[in-house]
């Protein structure tokens, strides 16, 4: 953190303050550092072994607002039940209960 | 050697309610003439359709879970295919996971009903829901 601040320090804040000792950047609110939180597969961690293709209210957490499957590296899902989860999806689109393409579907 | 299915048919919204009940029969006796056990079915009546099927937007959604030949579904297909009352069709064989979920989700709809014929407050919270949930439950 500190490296950054006195990189920063002689462009940004040097003229407000007028130069001086005091040139560290101070933040009103504190700064959200972005901590990962552990992903973990949800069917795995409640033992759902079998993903519905009817219950598209369900599966409309594994599609971003446009309808697309999302990527298990945003969702956490394992391996074997995005397989499955992919396959509901498409079986959900196939009978009209989910969209193929849409527009703010959330 | 028998297999369990899952067939679900969307009817056009066209046809009137003898018709519809009509189409449906067809498709069981089709079904029980196969040779196939009929386990389960369910009639979800009309709904929205997400995206339009042959200018349509709403069907007639059914389904029925049975015991059948496998040979016997290739027949079932084509009959869907051939049938013009049919705008969408989707047969699925169910594995052992499948089977289990179908016999949880079955007692929960059935006990879902009876609270919704006992307690008063359903109606009342049934609207906030998402219309696809409220058609599920």
């Amino acid at each position: 953190m500190s490296e950054t601040t006195n990189t920063a320090a002689p462009a940004a804040p040097a003229p407000a303050t007028g130069g001086g000792a005091n040139n560290e950047i101070r933040y009103l609110t504190p700064i959200s550092i972005e901590t990962t939180k552990e992903k973990y597969c949800r069917f795995k961690k409640f033992g759902i072994k079998y993903i519905d293709y009817k219950d598209a209210d369900f599966l409309l957490r594994f599609v971003n607002e446009q309808g697309k499957i999302l990527p298990r590296r945003l969702t956490g899902t394992s391996q074997k039940y995005q397989k499955k989860v992919s396959q509901a999806v498409k079986r959900s689109r196939h009978l009209a209960l989910m969209p193929y393409v849409a527009d703010m579907m959330k | 050697m028998t297999n369990r299915y899952e067939t679900v048919f969307i009817l056009t919204p066209v046809l009137s309610e003898d018709q519809t009940k009509e189409t449906v029969t067809k498709f069981k006796d089709l079904v029980k003439k196969g040779r196939g056990k009929i386990r389960h079915e369910e009639s979800w009546g009309m709904r929205k359709l997400a995206y339009p099927i042959q200018k349509k937007s709403s069907g007639f959604y059914h389904l029925i879970e049975f015991d059948g030949d496998p040979a016997f579904i290739d027949k079932l297909e084509t009959e869907y295919r051939r049938d013009e009352r049919v705008i969408r069709f989707l047969t699925v064989a169910m594995d052992k996971h499948h089977i289990e979920f179908a016999e949880k989700r079955r007692d929960r709809r059935s006990g879902a009903a009876d609270g919704a014929a006992e307690a008063g407050d359903k109606p009342a919270r049934a609207p906030r829901r998402k219309k696809e949930n409220v058609d599920n439950a």
